[in-house]
């Protein structure tokens, strides 16, 4: 019936930490009654080293959200501030032993009240993401700084994706196109950088180099892209994205760079996707 | 484990005298019916019997009106292809809100087609708007597509009166009646509706089998064309064990049809104990006419798929419109359409019975639910020492 580990069924018949704590000195409150399911995270922090003495949470949400909510207070209880902070969705799903993948957004939730009640300890208005940006999605309000971290975070690449950690397009579905726009510019601007460079690096290197930054604009016209992962030993890793991924025509154009690079570089070349 | 089986709206245990009416056509009647040979013979009679059991459930004057056909959602695609088919000058069709999918979706289609597609709404009592339903009728209308029970209410629509309105404006009437039969007594004959699906699982028949009757006379376009069965309008070869359980259950539900007003009151106990016991409990369409065996009600401040998960540990099996049981994000279009406030929506839970309910499962369930609903609302935000959090005092989420 339910796709959920025994881990997450755990949490949710036995939440951790599933009560008002009365004297919370930082709040975070998050969602709404009218997306499905909200949180309240109630902290207690010792002022003096910042670390988090007590946790306790109050959800309205399915399974998998009381169970993330309750992951979330076990993984920050006794940590810093400052250690918190760095608590990802995705370390809340694996504290789960994993969610399914429409209930991501579960997770999300779990980080974002999190950052919010960060944010309440230290008297900050929050840089809430939700303020950033323009807004994408109208039923679960969900603007673009959402999508963006979201998609940053857990290398996301797909609507679908998008769909399953932020809730961004789930209700009436108009909002797609905007989404699948947001996320090509994400997606381009983390490739603005497209070679990763290696400590050791290869005698062909820049030769590489400069084939890749001569066949990409012709990729990219097709909707795909290609980044430079490693050269060595006459061995030369690429990895695909966009339209590229899953494409037929694939082999084409590793073998196209293939025979560029050989010609450049006057011995053999083996060209491979990541 | 106790198991309490409260999801009849989303198919029914299958009565074991029509498994045992379905078995020799599962093994020694394994005949074609369309063969003229002596193998061919026990299959063609107990299909012509088994249109029968249907026509007299339905109340339809011939067999020959009834179709069987794989499932209803068949039924109803069939009903509506041929229809436009056969009045192509009409442009426009009329349907509700809270239509199955296999209704609406199959007017989604065609409203990409260009057609225009009425969706008559319903109030918060999910009443249909009739005032609409007349402001749309006239004479560019195909058809006229109501069901006649409503699957996650159990709300009965006026389809009787519908169709003479339907027929006012030259309008074909399809209901899909698949939430009704067995449960309200049906006279299709004497009714104005010429065309209506129903299907076998619901009324503890077999999956895989459905049928759409067809008033003689009603011209009419198959949607499956190839071989000959059932008249021409359906070609495949007929599920013979199938379409034997399809009218075993037809038959059997007729003769239980006076034990549904027992099956009504115990609905009603479970329905005002819980609501008693439970505070902020909304029972939707709770003051329309509805079918005898559905409860649809609406926990405020709390989750239906979590309320489901702390059911089925408990051995309970009810069903939920709220939006993380059915894989979309938001609630069903069915408590949409009767702008349930979200307060509600979300922990909105179906309990549907059938026969084979008995009254200390609903004891079992009146006992088991509180606390449930208790230590939920104990968890969430938005309840606070026993009641809805106050607006000002409560919850401030920072987004939503």
């Amino acid at each position: 019936m339910w796709n959920y580990s025994e881990k997450v069924k755990d949490h949710f018949f036995n939440p951790r930490n599933a009560r008002v704590v009365d004297d919370a000195n930082a709040v975070g409150d998050v969602g709404s009654i009218s997306c499905g399911d909200a949180l309240r995270l109630m902290l207690r922090v010792d002022p003096q080293s910042e670390t988090i003495l007590e946790a306790g949470f109050q959800t309205f949400g399915c399974g998998s959200a009381i169970a993330s909510s309750s992951a979330l207070t076990e993984l920050i209880i006794g940590r810093t501030l400052s250690e918190a902070a760095t608590v990802t969705n995705q370390q809340i799903a694996d504290y789960l032993d994993g969610l399914p993948p429409q209930k991501m957004h579960c997770s999300v939730m779990g980080q974002e009240a999190l950052l919010a009640a960060i944010a309440d300890y230290r008297g900050e208005t929050l840089a809430d993401d939700h303020e950033e940006g323009k807004l994408i999605c109208k039923c679960f309000g969900v603007d673009e700084g959402h999508i963006r971290r979201a998609v940053l975070t857990n290398g996301l690449t797909t609507l679908e994706e998008v769909i399953n950690y932020t809730k961004a397009g789930g209700g009436c579905t108009s909002c797609h196109e905007k989404i699948e726009l947001a996320l090509a510019d994400i997606l381009a601007e983390q490739q603005a950088v497209p070679i990763t460079f290696i400590a050791e690096k290869d005698p062909h290197w820049q030769e590489v180099v400069d084939a890749i930054t001569e066949l990409r604009p012709h990729i990219q016209a097709d909707g795909g892209d290609m980044s430079l992962v490693n050269v060595a030993n006459h061995k030369v890793t690429v990895s695909l994205s966009g339209s590229c991924s899953g494409c037929m025509m694939t082999d084409m154009t590793l073998a196209w760079l293939q025979q560029k690079l050989m010609e450049r570089t006057g011995c053999f070349m083996e060209v491979v996707a990541a | 484990m106790k198991q309490v089986y409260l999801d009849n709206n989303a198919t029914t245990r299958i009565d074991p005298m029509v498994l045992e009416a379905m078995m020799p056509f599962l093994t020694e009647h394994y005949g074609n019916p369309s063969s003229i040979h002596d193998f061919g013979g026990p299959s063609r009679g107990a299909l012509e019997r088994a249109h029968q059991q249907v026509a007299s459930l339905l109340g339809a004057d011939h067999a020959s009106e009834i179709i069987f056909t794989s499932c209803a959602t068949e039924a109803t695609s069939t009903a509506i292809h041929s229809c436009i088919e056969l009045m192509p000058e009409r442009r426009e069709i009329i349907t509700t809100t809270v239509e199955h999918p296999a209704t609406l979706a199959v007017c989604e289609h065609l409203e990409r087609q260009g057609y225009l597609i009425h969706r008559i709404n319903v109030n918060s009592n999910g009443a249909l708007d009739m005032a609409h339903y007349q402001q749309a009728l006239s004479t560019r209308v195909a058809l006229v597509s109501v069901m006649w029970a409503n699957n996650e209410t159990g709300v009965i629509f006026p389809v009787e009166t519908m169709a003479e309105m339907a027929h006012e404006y030259g309008a074909l009437f399809h209901c899909d009646a698949v939430q009704a039969v067995g449960k309200v007594p049906i006279a299709v004959s004497k009714t104005r509706i010429d065309m209506l699906s129903c299907s076998a699982h619901k009324l503890h028949g077999p999956k895989g089998v459905g049928c759409l009757y067809l008033r003689r006379g009603t011209r009419f376009r198959p949607l499956l064309r190839g071989g000959h069965q059932e008249r021409g309008r359906r070609a495949g070869t007929e599920n013979i064990a199938g379409i034997v359980g399809m009218g075993s259950a037809c038959e059997l539900a007729q003769i239980h049809l006076p034990g549904m007003a027992a099956i009504g009151q115990l609905r009603d106990s479970l329905q005002d104990e819980l609501v008693n016991i439970i505070p902020s409990v909304m029972v939707m369409g709770g003051n329309q006419p509805r079918v005898p065996g559905t409860a649809n009600l609406a926990f405020e401040y709390i989750e239906g798929e979590a309320i489901l998960l702390l059911l089925n540990q408990a051995g309970i099996a009810a069903s939920s419109g709220s939006a993380c049981t059915s894989g979309s994000l938001e609630p069903s279009h069915v408590m949409r359409a009767m702008d349930i406030p979200y307060t509600a929506a979300h922990g909105s839970i179906r309990f549907s019975l059938s026969r084979y309910t008995r009254e200390k499962e609903i004891e079992y369930v009146i006992a088991s639910l509180p606390p449930i609903i208790a230590r939920l609302r104990l968890l969430s935000p938005y309840w606070q020492n026993g009641k809805p959090a106050a607006a000002d005092a409560g919850f401030a989420p920072v987004y939503g």
